[in-house]
């Protein structure tokens, strides 16, 4: 299992297909902090989003702020949702906007590995709860769109060594959560077996 | 007349008293988790061998480490705001407006810290304040005789793990291994959506609803209590070397520890009844106590 390190937004392909699942991952640059409401609003109301995707590493996150002026705030403390609930927006994310990376804690269930094979992109494991850690990773909050959502706004963060991140799903089809799974199933029926 | 009055004053003085010590004991729970949950993550991480379990696990102590450090949150998520209370007979204030203070200091802790709010209406989905809304937050009662104390213990739950409760209604022939099954069923299948390594609160008994209700008691505890029935505390057991077997491992990305401990609370149930409940808390098990006297002075334990 590797280390990379990885400056998002990405313009080379080359840096996603590097990663393979289990690798640790720190990453630099910008990302968009992104939630459910955001993307019902992208895909279920058709509404286009007001900030460029292209090479991204999307967060899912509803940050906890403090508002400093008009569209501006600052961080207070910011963490990282379930993935799982948002898994339906993957296609879309990849095909129509080029996002690369999408990172948030709990994994993305087996529908979203084709879809990340087949458009290049990374699921990231971040640890859950460990916000407090995250929130000191996050250098500022450049931008938000969006407010009216609040929290579940457009966000876009610089950050400075974000991570450690797992490489959960990579896109060359290998998921460490299906992985986990068919082995635990096997365990189970051991387990059964003995009850 | 005078009478009266003064107990008015009294009553107005302990509302204040709650309402501030709620407010204290939120936020204090989001910040600063109880030292027998950070011996049991420590423990987990001496005990793991995979390498990311390794590598989720020490970010799980640095992020303690730093939120006390940097006097933040240890998770973003402030939770739903539950309070579990043990009112004595003699205290001074009536259960209903230790509800009004409690929500009253929860609001509080929401707009001064600030925190970030969660509660929504559940159809329109609008937010209805500042982390209380209609029958937000909750409380758990328990009412004990010959006393005059009050005990409130603030558990801010999380929705991640709350999204990862499961109830069956076993039938009587499926026994104590059916109840196994359910259980270890619930947490394979949750992999790493509630934040694992937590602990798993498990009701057996009573009622559909109570058997949920008892699993919420369940995860209220200090890591690693044992159920006072030694029948009950020997399936604790049991489904914790079982469910550290499963390998889900620390957020579900593989590894020996899958649960800090299994917490199982029971009651008694009708002849055809078997209920299991599943209510999992995440790692971040985060919980802090107040003891209020009879007269007024408050004493906060962080560990209880």
């Amino acid at each position: 299992m590797a280390t990379h390190e990885v400056t998002f937004p990405v313009t080379d392909p080359a840096e996603i297909l590097k990663l393979r699942a289990g690798d640790e991952v720190i990453v630099q640059g910008h990302i968009i902090g992104i939630r459910d409401r955001t993307q019902i609003r992208i895909f279920d109301e058709g509404i286009e989003p007001p900030m460029d995707l292209t090479g991204a590493f999307l967060l899912h996150t509803a940050p906890g702020v403090r508002k400093v002026g008009p569209g501006r705030y600052e961080k207070i403390c910011i963490g990282t949702t379930t993935s799982a609930r948002m898994v339906r927006f993957t296609e879309g994310l990849g095909a129509r906007y080029g996002v690369r990376a999408i990172c948030g804690k709990g994994g993305f269930p087996d529908e979203a590995v084709e879809p990340m094979h087949r458009l290049g992109m990374v699921y990231f494991a971040i640890v859950g709860g460990a916000a407090a850690l995250e929130t000191t990773q996050i250098e500022e909050i450049e931008e938000v769109a969006w407010e009216e959502l609040m929290p579940e706004c457009l966000w876009k963060f610089r950050v400075s060594d974000f991570g450690p991140l797992t490489v959960g799903i990579d896109a060359h089809g290998s998921s460490l959560y299906r992985d986990v799974q068919d082995r635990a199933r096997k365990k189970l029926e051991d387990i059964y077996a003995r009850l | 007349m005078r009478v009266e009055e003064s107990l008015a004053e009294k009553s107005s003085d302990f509302s204040a008293i709650v309402e501030s010590a709620a407010a204290h004991l939120y936020v204090w729970a989001l910040k600063d988790i109880p030292q027998d949950l950070r011996d049991a993550l420590g423990d987990a991480a001496e005990k793991e061998t995979s390498v990311i379990g390794q590598r989720v696990l020490q970010t799980i102590l640095r992020n303690v480490n730093v939120a006390e450090d940097e006097k933040n949150l240890v998770c973003q998520d402030t939770g739903i705001a539950v309070y579990y209370c043990r009112v004595g007979e003699h205290f001074p204030l009536h259960p209903v407006r230790i509800y009004a203070a409690l929500k009253e200091g929860t609001e509080r802790a929401t707009v001064e810290h600030p925190l970030r709010s969660n509660t929504v209406h559940t159809l329109t989905r609008e937010s209805t304040g500042p982390n209380v809304g209609f029958r937000i937050p909750i409380v758990h009662w328990d009412f004990v005789p010959d006393w005059d104390g009050l005990d409130v213990k603030c558990v801010p739950k999380g929705s991640g793990s709350e999204n990862m409760s499961f109830l069956k209604m076993c039938v009587p022939a499926d026994g104590v291994s059916g109840i196994k099954r359910f259980v270890l069923e619930s947490v394979v299948g949750a992999g790493g959506k509630p934040c694992p390594p937590g602990i798993v609160g498990v009701g057996i008994g009573g009622s559909a609803d109570y058997a949920m209700h008892l699993a919420k008691e369940a995860i209220a505890r200090s890591v690693g209590t044992r159920n006072p029935d030694p029948l009950v505390a020997q399936l604790e057991d049991e489904l914790y070397e079982l469910l550290n077997e499963t390998g889900v491992g620390p957020m579900g990305l593989g590894g020996d520890v899958t649960v800090l401990s299994v917490h199982v609370e029971n009651a008694d149930t009708h002849m055809t009844l078997n209920p299991v409940a599943v209510n999992y808390q995440c790692w971040a098990a985060r919980r802090a106590s107040a003891h209020i006297a009879a007269d007024g002075a408050v004493e906060y334990e962080r560990d209880a």
